[in-house]
């Protein structure tokens, strides 16, 4: 479709942009991305002919851009600019109908049912078409620049160019708008390709992104290839991280804030721990970088409040996480800011230590019920109702865990558990082999995320080490405790 | 659709209301059946074909051509304060005229047209020099840039007017009349002078209707849409200046005509430029014819420079236009 070979251009003697090139094929999104004063608008008004060409060529469906006359570029070529306030204001119709203009010829043109029906289209597409008769100075600045979207989409074009088409609009407008778009660009095969300030639309609503460093291409290719921290950081000046986009298979990047420090240096240890009749609690005065299968909150996220609730065994609610919620409420902790467990063992059976390393340290909690132990190897044979007795294990960490470290964490956590039931000698009571846990068995670990790094958790590291040996320890204590105490 | 065919409507109506009024009322009261009676009072048919009537069709047609011209270079500007007075463009017609009677200029080749052609002219260098000076004071030309450049080559242009009065002394006596705007005792020679011009300027503006409405998003914007600019902007600054210079040639400075009627226009039927054009047309013509008719009555028999009756109307619409623009923030 659009072919760019070796282009420089720009307003002065020295080009802004510098050998760029590059090929968009037709129903294609590309995003250009790069800091301010990259020349990616510069860019985009170099291909659109508002700025001349230096050197270099650009093919527009094999001919040169050269030889279309402006109304013909225009019938293959609609531009949308930013926002511009202007002296005196049409109507939206009249403002759509302009779009129209490529497309009429002689002096004395009629409006055709063809103008009329793409201007008609265009305004529904954009649902503007309510406005129809509204001066475009009454409208928000979000309904102004779908009025112009509508305008380029009623000039029919197979390219749009775009330049930072979402800026000034909030984040409902943002999607509706590339959505709109985007539409175009997957029903009509049209061919798109826009500056945009924002890194995430850009990798959310194009297929391939051209990020741009002081005029010249710095990268090429899918979202994926193109959006990397070490990347970003290099050309952005800006410290990010890149992490996938709950739904789209599109990377997304956080920005990190150079203040992170102002936060003072904090322990966690038994200390922070209180058993209370109902439930054990574990308060830190700072969040923890937390994840877990919990009742509420379970996953990942940052939290300060720990609860692992005790339950009557004949604790039955239809909605489980619901009834926790409105727990939490009752007893006055911040649901969003709290992690909530259940468990049929009184709080007074938990078994909570502390383990040192070199520089950081670890506290772990365990209760542990094994009144309905499984042998998860053949719990297929098995359709168990009402499971009462559970394993809730707690790994603290004072210390900076990557990623990895999170999983392998639980990994080993998980083994030493199994080991504890094995040293105890734990039986599924229905198929008389090992037991290996409960059915309903939840883990969380949580790190301050400060001090020493814990790049991996593994049974070798200094990690694993203290994590296998706290959670063995602490989960046979935990299965003595409980069963003492009831029998 | 049929607010517009009521916009022409009405103003038609009102155009041949007001030239009536303009033919039948005077120091002599004329009765309108002359126009169409053959047998009416010999002096009376005089005073209307040779006397009311050209005057009638001078108002007219000047009115005309200056509205349209504001309304061009309004659009062309994205400026509404832009106008052939405002910016500077009269007072250049004007010394293309002045050197044209000063110098006793008259080109073979062109006869009677030696003078609009000569306005014309300076009406064109001035426009493009207005333009250029302040694109280079400031890019974006705003309103007011471009208003304060009109101003200072109309100072310019005006001393150097005053200098050849001086120069000549007796002489161009009759120049100074001329300049505060008039279209009395002209006759029918100067509508044969001008009307070819402003018909040709007036065409080479309407034709361009569409571009204009295009250009008021910007020129690069227009170009997007396909809008040969460069090719249009000559053409609707040419015809602008043409119209202009005609009209400076036969009746003076009469300023805000063209600033009045397109805004009065464009507050009543929108900014489409294919109406705002015609439009400021008709209305610029019946403006005019009445301005006229208002300056030979109101306190006859003297009679006021028709420049004095527009610009009691027009500078108050000047300050109402910048108000609402600085308070809107419409510029």
């Amino acid at each position: 479709m659009l072919h760019i070979h070796q282009l420089s251009g720009g307003y002065l003697e020295v080009p802004v942009v510098k050998d760029v090139s590059f090929e968009v094929q037709k129903g294609e999104m590309l995003g250009i991305l790069g800091p301010n004063g990259s020349g990616k608008s510069t860019l985009l008004k170099v291909i659109s002919g508002i700025l001349p060409a230096r050197t270099g060529s650009i093919t527009l469906n094999g001919a040169a851009i050269e030889t279309f006359s402006t109304k013909e570029l225009a019938r293959q070529m609609a531009v949308l600019p930013q926002l511009h306030a202007h002296a005196f204001t049409h109507s939206v119709r009249e403002t759509v109908s302009l779009g129209r203009y490529p497309h009429q010829t002689g002096w004395f043109s009629s409006w055709s049912a063809e103008d009329e029906a793409a201007v008609v289209e265009a305004m529904k597409l954009t649902d503007v078409l309510k406005y129809e008769h509204t001066s475009l100075d009454q409208l928000s600045g979000g309904e102004q620049q779908r009025v112009f979207v509508a305008q380029a989409s009623a000039q029919q074009a197979p390219l749009l160019l775009l330049d930072e088409p979402t800026n000034h609009l909030d984040i409902a407008h943002q999607t509706q708008l590339l959505d709109t778009i985007k539409k175009q660009c997957i029903e009509k095969g049209m061919t798109i390709i826009s500056v945009f300030h924002d890194i995430n639309l850009a990798s959310l609503y194009c297929d391939r992104l051209l990020l741009m460093e002081n005029g010249s291409i710095k990268h090429l290719g899918e979202p994926h290839v193109v959006i990397k921290d070490q990347q970003i950081e290099n050309v952005y000046k800006a410290r990010v991280s890149t992490h996938p986009h709950p739904e789209q298979p599109k990377p997304q990047i956080t920005l990190m804030p150079n203040v992170q420090k102002l936060q003072t240096d904090f322990w966690v240890n038994k200390s922070n721990f209180r058993i209370e009749d109902e439930y054990v609690l574990l308060q830190s005065a700072h969040p923890l970088k937390t994840v877990s299968s919990a009742v509420v909150n379970a996953g990942s996220g940052w939290y300060r409040t720990f609860i692992n609730r005790c339950v009557p065994p004949t604790y039955d609610h239809e909605n489980i996480a619901a009834d926790m919620f409105s727990y939490l409420q009752t007893h006055g902790f911040i649901p969003t800011d709290t992690v909530g467990m259940m468990t049929a063992i009184s709080p007074s059976n938990v078994e909570i230590a502390d383990y040192p390393m070199e520089f950081g340290s670890i506290t772990i909690a365990v209760t542990a019920g094994v009144g309905n132990a499984i042998d998860v190897s053949k719990s297929f044979e098995q359709d168990r109702q009402a499971p009462v007795g559970t394993i809730n294990t707690w790994i603290i960490i004072n210390g900076n865990l990557s990623e990895e470290a999170f999983i392998q964490a639980m990994i080993t956590a998980t083994e030493a558990k199994t080991k504890a039931l094995y040293e105890q000698q734990i039986l599924d009571p229905f198929t008389g082999t090992l037991a290996t846990g409960t059915p309903t068995d939840s883990l969380l670990v949580a790190a301050t995320q400060q001090g020493q790094s814990y790049p991996y958790a593994g049974p070798v590291t200094e990690l694993g080490k203290v994590i296998g040996r706290g959670v063995f320890e602490c989960t046979v204590k935990a299965i003595q405790k409980t069963q003492s105490s009831t029998a | 659709m049929s607010k517009k065919i009521l916009a022409y409507f009405v103003s038609i109506i009102a155009l041949i209301v007001s030239i009536g009024f303009g033919v039948t009322v005077g120091t002599v009261a004329i009765p309108i059946s002359t126009l169409w009676n053959s047998s009416a009072d010999a002096g009376a048919a005089n005073i209307l074909w040779n006397i009311r009537m050209p005057r009638v069709v001078l108002a007219g047609m000047v009115g005309a051509s200056l509205a349209i011209a504001g309304a061009a270079f309004q659009g062309l500007l994205k400026n509404p304060l832009a106008d052939p007075y405002t910016l500077g463009i009269s007072s250049g017609a004007s010394v293309g005229a002045v050197i044209t009677l000063f110098f006793s200029i008259s080109i073979p080749f062109l006869g009677i047209f030696t003078l609009p052609v000569f306005s014309m002219l300076g009406a064109f260098l001035t426009m493009l020099g207005v333009i250029g000076f302040a694109k280079l004071v400031d890019r974006s030309m705003k309103m007011e840039t471009i208003i304060l450049t009109g101003i200072i080559f109309s100072s310019f242009l005006g001393s150097i007017i005053s200098l050849m009065i001086a120069l000549t002394g007796e002489e161009l006596r009759q120049i100074i009349g001329w300049l505060l705007g008039s279209v009395s005792m002209r006759g029918w020679d100067y509508v044969n002078m001008a009307l070819p011009f402003m018909i040709i300027g007036s065409i080479l503006m309407w034709v361009s209707r569409r571009e204009l409405n295009a250009m008021l998003f910007g020129e690069e914007r227009a170009k997007h849409l396909g809008v040969n600019v460069k090719q249009r902007k000559m053409m609707i600054l040419i015809g602008g200046s043409m119209v202009t210079g005609a009209a400076v040639a036969v009746s003076g400075t009469i300023g805000f005509v063209g600033l009045v009627v397109p805004h009065i226009v464009r507050l009543l039927w929108g900014a489409d430029h294919r109406h705002v054009l015609p439009l400021s047309l008709v209305n610029g013509a019946t403006l005019l014819i009445v301005c006229d008719l208002v300056s030979r009555t109101i306190i006859s028999p003297t009679e006021l420079p028709i420049g004095v009756i527009t610009a009691f109307i027009g500078a108050p619409v000047f300050a109402f236009i910048f108000f609402n623009q600085r308070r809107t923030g419409g510029m």
